[in-house]
Order: C-alpha cells, then sequence, then structure tokens
C-alpha cells in the first residue's frame, strides 16, 4: 500500500506509511513506525508515548470511523525543533459533532462496574499537544505534537 | 498467545509469553486467561514483565480477566513494563489493582 501523499516537505527525515485498517495492520505499522528514522533514535520513553497514542488514534478508526469496514490509513510524522508533529488520515465516517471526544477519564466505580473501554482518547489527550481534528471533503485528518 | 500457568501455594502465577496485549491480541488473552483460570481458587498474579506494550483495549482485557474471577479471587499484577506501567497510571487503574514490582514480591503472602 503506497502512501500517496508528499512525504518530505523540506525538513528532511519525514516518514509517511499506509496502511489497512485492521487491528493487525496497526500492529505492523506501529513496528515499522518505531524503526524508522524520525522515532528509532529516540528515547525509550518518548518511543513508548508515541506507540500508545499512534495506537490509540488508529484503533479508534478502525473501530469507530469505519466499524469493521475495509478502510485505508495514512499515517505521516515530521520531526520538528520541539519533537514529532503526526498526521493521521483515513477515509472513514466523521468524527461524531465534527469534535474529538472529550477524554475525560473513565469513573473507576465499584468493583463489578469498572470500565472495560473508553480510556483511548484519555490517553491522547494526556500524553499528545496541539491536537487539530478537521473532516477535510472525505477525509478525516488528525494532527498532533509529541514533545521531546 | 501464549500464557503459562503454575501454582504456588494457594496462589496462581500466570505468565504472558508475548511482548504486547493489543486489539489485535486483547480477545486471544481473555480466552486464554479464562482457559488458564479454571485451575485453583486463590489468588491469580499476572507476570506481565515480558510484555513490553499495552494499549486500552489490553487495558480493558486485563479489567474483565479481574471482573470474571469476581471479588473473592482477586487479580493481582507483577512486573509491569515502562509503557504498560504508564498506562495503568494514566487511567488510574494502579488505584484498583494491587501491583507488584516482580512476581517474588507478589509471592511473599502466598499460602
Amino acid at each position: 500500500m503506497g502512501c500517496a501523499m508528499p512525504a518530505d516537505q523540506g525538513g528532511g527525515a519525514a516518514f509517511c506509511l499506509a496502511l489497512p485498517a485492521t487491528a493487525e495492520g496497526v500492529r505492523a505499522a506501529l513496528r515499522q513506525a518505531l524503526t524508522s528514522p524520525p522515532l528509532r533514535r529516540q528515547s525509550p520513553a518518548f518511543r513508548g508515548a508515541a506507540e500508545l497514542v499512534l495506537a490509540e488514534a488508529m484503533n479508534n478508526i478502525v473501530e469507530h470511523a469505519y466499524a469493521g469496514q475495509p478502510g485505508r490509513i495514512e499515517l505521516r510524522m515530521q520531526p520538528h525543533a520541539g519533537g514529532l508533529a503526526f498526521l493521521v488520515t483515513d477515509w472513514g465516517r466523521p468524527m461524531p459533532g465534527g469534535a474529538l471526544p472529550p477524554g475525560n477519564p473513565p469513573v473507576l466505580s465499584a468493583e463489578a462496574d469498572l470500565p472495560e473501554g473508553g480510556f483511548g482518547w484519555h490517553l491522547i489527550r494526556r500524553l499528545a499537544s496541539g491536537l487539530d481534528y478537521r473532516r477535510i471533503a472525505d477525509r478525516n485528518v488528525l494532527r498532533f505534537d509529541l514533545l521531546a | 498467545m501464549e500464557i503459562e500457568a503454575r501454582t504456588q501455594g494457594d496462589m496462581l502465577v500466570v505468565r504472558v509469553r508475548q511482548d504486547r496485549i493489543d486489539a489485535a491480541a486483547a480477545i486471544q488473552f481473555k480466552d486464554r486467561m479464562r482457559e488458564a483460570t479454571q485451575v485453583g481458587q486463590g489468588r491469580v498474579l499476572l507476570d506481565l514483565s515480558q510484555v513490553a506494550f499495552l494499549d486500552s483495549s489490553g487495558l480493558g482485557a486485563v479489567v474483565a480477566v479481574r471482573k470474571s474471577l469476581g471479588p473473592d479471587r482477586p487479580l493481582e499484577l507483577a512486573g509491569l513494563t515502562p509503557t504498560v506501567e504508564k498506562v495503568f497510571r494514566l487511567t488510574r487503574m494502579d488505584s484498583i489493582f494491587t501491583i507488584h514490582p516482580a512476581v517474588q514480591d507478589g509471592l511473599r503472602n502466598a499460602g
């Protein structure tokens, strides 16, 4: 699966990858992204945060934007002075209400009612900065930074 | 997904022999854990020292296992690697689970 968008805007060492919107596709893409130049030389903590945020963002696309239907995700990474900029694009359904979920922490109430989901956007919001979501024509475009 | 279970006193120690519990592995993890915890009645200690990565789907699976074991058979955790520890801390699930630095620490109170 090729990456249709230009990979380098002049900043060097950019990364662009297209992947099938499946849980296995996300896993393979993470392996490739983590071993590629923009992330390979970062600290273990930075790489761990990047893997977590990317996993949550892309799993959400698999589960909600495409909801089990076949689809395509594009992941771009671009280094900048403060860290790395990430761009995740899909062609699935738009975010409900056209905005990112608030990502409130799930309420940890009684043992029997402990939540088994709803952690994804909370994790993304805790680890990433400069989150920006746009619906552009038939695409969802999510942009965020991870600061070194 | 490969997991390995052994009894130690009244405790069942289950070790995950895979480097990730992610969205692609969460259902399998729950199934394997259901099989492995058929034996024994005491505490279950989940050794995560070989798991380098766990996402929110993996976290949800661990919570589901804890709930299915019920209040009389608590699921405790040991050997969290840095990224896994971060997920438990950021979601405050570290306040729900008893977390031991290593399996040996969790075994101290085993009968």
